[in-house]
C-alpha cells in the first residue's frame, strides 16, 4: 500500500530574480507561502505541478512541498522550506527586505 | 600580474556575448531550463535557494587592486554591496538577477575577469598557495604552472565534457598551503637531483562523501613535461572514469577501484604517445609567463618603528603576532587580513571593505592581492615600516581582527542560508562559535586551531581536513551537526574521524566548548597545540568531553 498523501504546495523559484514563488489557487505565482494552494489531494497535486513546469518561462524548477494548515494559510514543515520563506540567517536579505521584489 | 593575452580578450568577449544570446532565448522561451542549465553552469552561474549566484573565477587567488575595485562596483550596481569568497579562491554574488548576468560578465571582462568553468564537469579554477611569491619558505612561485594550466585548460576541447568537475591545486613550497592532497591533481615543486625544479604529481584526493588522500603517481616531473602529462592523466580519466553514477565518477574512485599500479600504467603509456605531440614551445610560454609573475624589488627597510609600535601598542602588536607571516625579503612581511570578525560571515567582504583593500594594497603592498582558500585576503608584499599605518587602514574598515589561526578564523561554506545543495546551515554555527568564545574570553588561552564548517557532505567547508571539523546533516528534518576530530589540511593530509552521534543545532557549540576545555585540561604546556595533544593523547579523552553520559557510564 502506498503511504498515505500528505499536504503539499507547489513552489519554485522565479526565472528572472530566482525569488521563491508558491502556486496559488487561482494561479498566480506568490512571494508568500501563506498564498500558496494547500493541496490535500495526490492526483490534483499532480496536474498542479504539471501545470507550473509548463509556465517554462515564469519559473524553474517547480516541486511539490510539504505543508500544513496553518493561522495565516499554509505553513512550511522541513526547515529548508522555511528558510525558503524568509532568506538567508545572516542579513535580513531577500523576502527579509522592505523593498524586496 | 599576468596580463591578458588580446588572444584571451577576444575569446572571454565572445563568450559573454555568446551568453547574452542564451539569456535573451531563454528569457523568450526558445531555451527550455534543462537546455539553458548546461550553458548557465559552463558561464558560473547557479540557481541558489533564494536567488541566482554567480561564482567568479580569480585564478590561483591573485587579484589586482583594479580588479578588486571592479568587484566591488559589481556588488554595489548588481548584487547587494558585498562579495562571499569561497575555499577556492573564487568570489560569489549571492542575488544577480538573470537579466543583469550578461552586464556583470562584461564588467568583469573589463578588468580580465571571467566566470567562465567555475562549474560543470571541466577543469575548474586552478588553485595555488596564497603565499605564492612572497613565502620565505618557497621553492620557487607556483603562479606561473598555474597560469599555464589555466591557458591550457580554458575551453579545452577534451575536456569539456570530463565524467566529472576536476580541481587541480599547485604549491611551491614544502609547507603546502593550497591543500594539494586534496585535489584531483595536485602538483608541488619540488628540487630534483641534480637540482634543477621539476613537480611531484598526486593524484585521486578528495574530500566529499568519499574522503580520499592523494596518492603521488609521479615523484619528479620535469617541467617541460607538465602538460603533455597532465594531458595524458586527464585523457586517460575521461576515458576510464564512471559515467554510470555521479558519486563514483571523480578521479579518486578511478583511481582507487582500478588500483594506482593499472592507473599509472595508462598514464604512462598515453604520456609516451602525447609527449612527441608537444614540440617543447611549452617552456619558451612558460617563461614568458614567469616574466610577468617577477618579484617587486625589495629595498631595504628600517624596521625601528614597527619595533617601537609594537611595544607602544598591545592592539598592534596582538595584531603582527597572529596575522603576520615570514616573507622571503628581509624588512618585509605577508599580511593576511581576516575576513572573519566575531560574528562575521566568513569570506564576506563589503565593496567599501573591497575599495579599502584596492586602496591599501596600492599604497602598501604594491598593488597585489591574494584570495586564501581559508576565506581571507592577503596582502603579500608588505614593508615592516608599513606595517603600522596599513593595521590604522585596516582598523578603519573592520578588516584588523587579530585571529588568523585561532578558533574564531573558521572556513564555513554557504550552507543552507544560500546553497541549493546543503543539508544545513553552517554560516550562523561559524558566528556563534566565533562569538562564544571571544565571550568566554578563552580565544588567546587555545591559541591554534582549525575548525572547518560544512553544510553538506560535499564538504566545500574542508570539514574532513579540520582539527575540528563540523558537518551538518538533516536528520528526520532536524539540523543535525557532526564532528570530526584530528584532521590536517597541510602537507600531512588527514582524514579526521567522526566523534560520536551528532548534536543538535542549539547543542554545537556548548559541545565545542566542552572539547577545548578538556584540551586546555589535557594540554602539557601552552606550547601544545590542540591537534598535537589529540595526536599524543588520541581520540578517547577528547570524546568523553563532548559525551559526558556516555563517558560516566562507561566508566560504572
Amino acid at each position: 500500500m502506498s503511504r498515505s498523501f500528505t499536504p503539499k504546495v507547489v513552489t519554485a523559484n522565479a526565472l528572472i530574480e530566482g525569488d521563491v514563488v508558491y502556486l496559488t489557487a487561482d494561479d498566480r505565482w506568490s512571494r508568500q507561502h501563506g498564498e500558496a494552494e494547500l493541496i490535500e489531494d495526490e492526483a490534483h497535486a499532480q496536474l498542479r505541478l504539471l501545470k507550473a513546469d509548463k509556465q517554462r518561462d515564469v519559473v524553474v524548477g517547480a516541486y511539490l512541498a510539504e505543508a500544513r494548515q496553518g493561522l495565516n494559510g499554509p505553513e512550511p514543515v522541513h526547515f529548508r522550506e522555511a528558510f525558503r520563506t524568509r532568506g538567508p540567517s545572516n542579513y535580513a536579505h531577500g523576502k527579509q527586505e522592505t523593498r524586496h521584489v | 600580474m599576468y596580463d591578458y593575452s588580446d588572444f584571451d580578450a577576444a575569446f572571454v568577449q565572445r563568450r559573454n556575448a555568446q551568453f547574452r544570446k542564451q539569456v535573451e532565448r531563454r528569457i523568450d522561451g526558445s531555451l527550455t531550463e534543462d537546455e539553458f542549465k548546461p550553458l548557465r553552469l559552463m558561464n558560473g552561474l547557479y540557481l541558489q535557494l533564494h536567488a541566482y549566484m554567480l561564482r567568479v573565477a580569480i585564478p590561483y587567488g591573485t587579484v589586482s587592486a583594479r580588479q578588486m575595485r571592479q568587484l566591488a562596483m559589481i556588488a554595489d550596481r548588481w548584487d547587494k554591496g558585498y562579495g562571499h569568497f569561497t575555499t577556492r579562491q573564487n568570489i560569489q554574488f549571492n542575488w544577480p538577477k538573470l537579466t543583469d548576468v550578461p552586464d556583470m560578465l562584461d564588467a568583469l571582462a573589463e578588468v580580465q575577469m571571467h566566470a567562465i568553468q567555475t562549474s560543470g564537469n571541466t577543469i575548474r579554477n586552478v588553485t595555488a598557495d596564497h603565499f605564492a611569491g612572497a613565502a620565505a619558505d618557497e621553492i620557487e612561485d607556483p603562479r606561473p604552472t598555474a597560469e599555464l594550466i589555466r591557458q591550457w585548460s580554458t575551453d579545452h576541447p577534451e575536456f569539456q565534457f570530463l565524467p566529472r568537475k576536476f580541481k587541480i591545486g599547485v604549491t611551491g613550497s614544502p609547507h603546502d598551503r593550497a591543500v594539494t592532497k586534496a585535489h584531483d591533481i595536485g602538483l608541488r615543486i619540488v628540487r630534483g637531483g641534480s637540482g634543477q625544479t621539476g613537480y611531484e604529481v598526486i593524484v585521486g584526493g578528495g574530500l566529499g562523501r568519499t574522503p580520499m588522500v592523494g596518492q603521488v603517481i609521479r615523484p619528479f616531473l620535469k617541467k617541460a613535461d607538465l602538460l603533455p602529462y597532465l594531458d595524458a592523466v586527464i585523457s586517460v580519466y575521461n576515458l576510464m572514469g564512471r559515467r554510470d553514477n555521479k558519486y563514483k565518477a571523480r578521479i579518486k574512485i578511478t583511481v582507487f577501484e582500478n588500483g594506482m599500479e593499472k592507473f599509472r600504467d595508462a598514464v604512462e603509456d598515453r604520456f609516451q604517445q602525447l609527449k612527441p605531440g608537444f614540440t617543447g614551445v611549452n617552456p619558451e610560454v612558460l617563461a614568458e609567463i614567469e616574466q610577468s609573475f617577477a618579484a617587486p624589488a625589495f629595498g631595504p627597510v628600517d624596521t625601528s618603528d614597527y619595533e617601537a609600535a609594537r611595544r607602544a601598542d598591545p592592539v598592534f602588536r596582538s595584531w603582527t603576532d597572529t596575522n603576520l607571516t615570514a616573507h622571503k625579503a628581509a624588512g618585509h612581511a605577508i599580511v593576511t587580513v581576516s575576513l572573519k570578525a566575531h560574528g562575521a560571515t566568513p569570506g564576506d567582504a563589503t565593496s567599501d571593505q573591497m575599495r579599502a583593500l584596492a586602496d591599501l594594497a596600492e599604497r602598501y603592498g604594491h598593488g597585489e592581492l591574494r584570495i586564501s582558500h581559508e576565506q581571507n585576503v592577503v596582502l603579500p608584499h608588505v614593508r615592516k615600516s608599513d606595517l603600522p599605518a596599513l593595521h590604522a587602514g585596516l582598523k578603519a574598515q573592520g578588516l584588523a581582527t587579530a585571529n588568523i589561526g585561532l578558533v574564531s578564523d573558521i572556513i564555513a561554506c554557504p550552507g543552507m542560508d544560500y546553497c541549493a545543495l546543503a543539508t544545513a546551515r553552517s554560516i550562523p554555527v561559524a558566528q556563534e562559535l566565533a562569538t562564544h568564545f571571544k565571550a568566554i574570553g578563552l580565544e588567546e588561552e587555545i591559541g591554534q586551531l582549525k575548525i572547518k564548517i560544512s553544510g553538506c557532505i560535499n564538504a566545500c567547508g574542508h570539514h574532513h581536513i579540520g582539527h575540528i571539523g563540523i558537518l551538518g546533516l538533516d536528520r528526520a528534518g532536524v539540523e543535525n551537526y557532526q564532528i570530526t576530530l584530528g584532521g590536517d589540511h597541510s602537507e600531512n593530509l588527514t582524514i579526521g574521524e567522526r566523534a560520536g552521534p551528532g548534536f543538535a543545532y542549539d547543542d554545537i557549540v556548548p559541545a565545542i566548548e566542552r572539547l577545548l576545555r578538556a584540551y586546555l585540561a589535557l594540554r602539557k604546556s601552552r606550547g601544545e597545540s590542540f591537534i598535537d595533544a589529540f595526536r599524543r593523547l588520541g581520540a578517547d579523552p577528547f570524546k568523553a568531553a563532548l559525551y559526558p553520559a556516555e563517558a560516566a557510564r562507561d566508566a560504572a
